[in-house]
């Protein structure tokens, strides 16, 4: 089974100008376990709006590639942006989902995707096609080449991971210092 | 009414897209309201706007906070209902510093019929005010591009979070 390190290692190895946005929690750590970046918008709070807060970013953005990494816990309180997004079907945007099954943050209660739900079947009822469930290495690969384009867009990975928990990796949890130094990566005024 | 104030009446959401325009707002996320008809129709026939649907108002502060952060100016269309949907997620704004402007159509204050839009219509302002929105009012006609206007400068030039609410008595009250 796929460790939740490796696959957010993989997938930020070759990043070049892509900007990621994690969810709270272990996909937060995860990213900054990868190596700290400007470009790197780390939530810690605001659940289920990682994806949508990609969108914004992809839209405004859309010759980079904006990568969205959270977990399913955070990914089930926006449900219903899977739908905005398709709306919209930025080119450059992917979500990756890392799928444990649990809420690893509040004690590892089991999440919805435990007992049944699907989230790529989800994203794909919503209307966004390229909705994929990845449990090998292989397609983690395939995955980062596509992300790096940036167009095919928008896609949905599942990754489904272990529920190993990672020793935590805590970043910068000033959001305004966040915000500043990937507007100043960008070239914006704050 | 006479016909000028009449057309005038008409032409307050042409005065809110004039204002979005000039200040290059370019993100405009919305859940429909009977308020914003006209507005929103007008959004989407503008090329250089990207009109966003969404599913609940909540998703809108999230998109307007990556907006900002990749250098798009946004607005967040929704009736008064949808401000409690959106307290939590103003955390993204208040801890950040995000610039937001939201432009929000008042239910439950003004002739309402359905009793059901008084108790968020009622607890609009506090709601925005709790999470540290500032909040400004156009109940007529002849105000809505001034405030609209102050409140953008606010937003853009300043890095604010302002909602206006534009009252009931402006929009008029649904009729069934």
């Amino acid at each position: 089974m796929l460790d939740r390190r490796d696959v957010v290692a993989r997938l930020l190895r070759d990043r070049g100008e892509t900007l990621v946005v994690t969810g709270l929690g272990s996909a937060t750590y995860d990213v900054a376990a990868a190596g700290d970046d400007p470009r790197n918008f780390y939530l810690w709070g605001a659940m289920g709006g990682a994806a949508l807060m990609g969108l914004g970013l992809a839209i405004a953005q859309p010759a980079r590639p904006v990568l969205v990494v959270t977990g399913d816990g955070e990914q089930l309180m926006g449900l219903g942006g899977f739908a905005t997004i398709a709306l919209q079907a930025p080119a450059n945007l992917t979500i990756v989902v890392l799928d444990n099954g649990l809420y690893g943050e509040t004690g590892g209660q089991r999440s919805h995707t435990s007992g049944g739900t699907d989230l790529a079947a989800v994203a794909r009822g919503c209307g966004i096609a390229d909705a994929s469930r990845i449990t090998d290495m292989a397609d983690v690969e395939a995955l980062a080449a596509a992300i790096a384009g940036p167009s095919g867009g928008p896609r949905v990975a599942v990754v489904v991971v272990d529920t190993a928990e990672a020793p935590r990796v805590l970043p910068s949890r000033d959001g305004a210092v966040l915000r500043g130094r990937m507007q100043a990566a960008l070239g914006l005024a704050a | 009414m006479d016909g000028a104030v009449a057309a005038e009446a008409i032409a307050w959401p042409d005065a809110i897209f004039a204002e979005l325009r000039r200040w290059g707002v370019r993100q405009v996320a919305y859940v429909p309201d009977g308020g914003h008809a006209r507005l929103i129709r007008a959004v989407h026939a503008d090329e250089a706007m990207r009109a966003i649907p969404l599913t609940t108002e909540e998703e809108g502060i999230a998109v307007h906070a990556g907006a900002a952060l990749g250098g798009d100016r946004g607005a967040l269309l929704m009736q008064s209902s949808g401000v409690g949907n959106c307290v939590n997620m103003l955390s993204l704004v208040k801890t950040c510093r995000f610039p937001l402007l939201v432009l929000v159509t008042m239910r439950g204050e003004w002739g309402e019929f359905n009793p059901w839009q008084v108790p968020m219509g009622s607890t609009t302002e506090a709601a925005l005010r709790l999470m540290d929105v500032e909040v400004r009012r156009a109940d007529r006609p002849e105000d809505v591009a001034e405030t609209v206007n102050a409140a953008a400068r606010m937003v853009f030039e300043g890095g604010s979070a302002v909602a206006v609410l534009l009252g009931q008595r402006l929009v008029g009250a649904k009729v069934f």
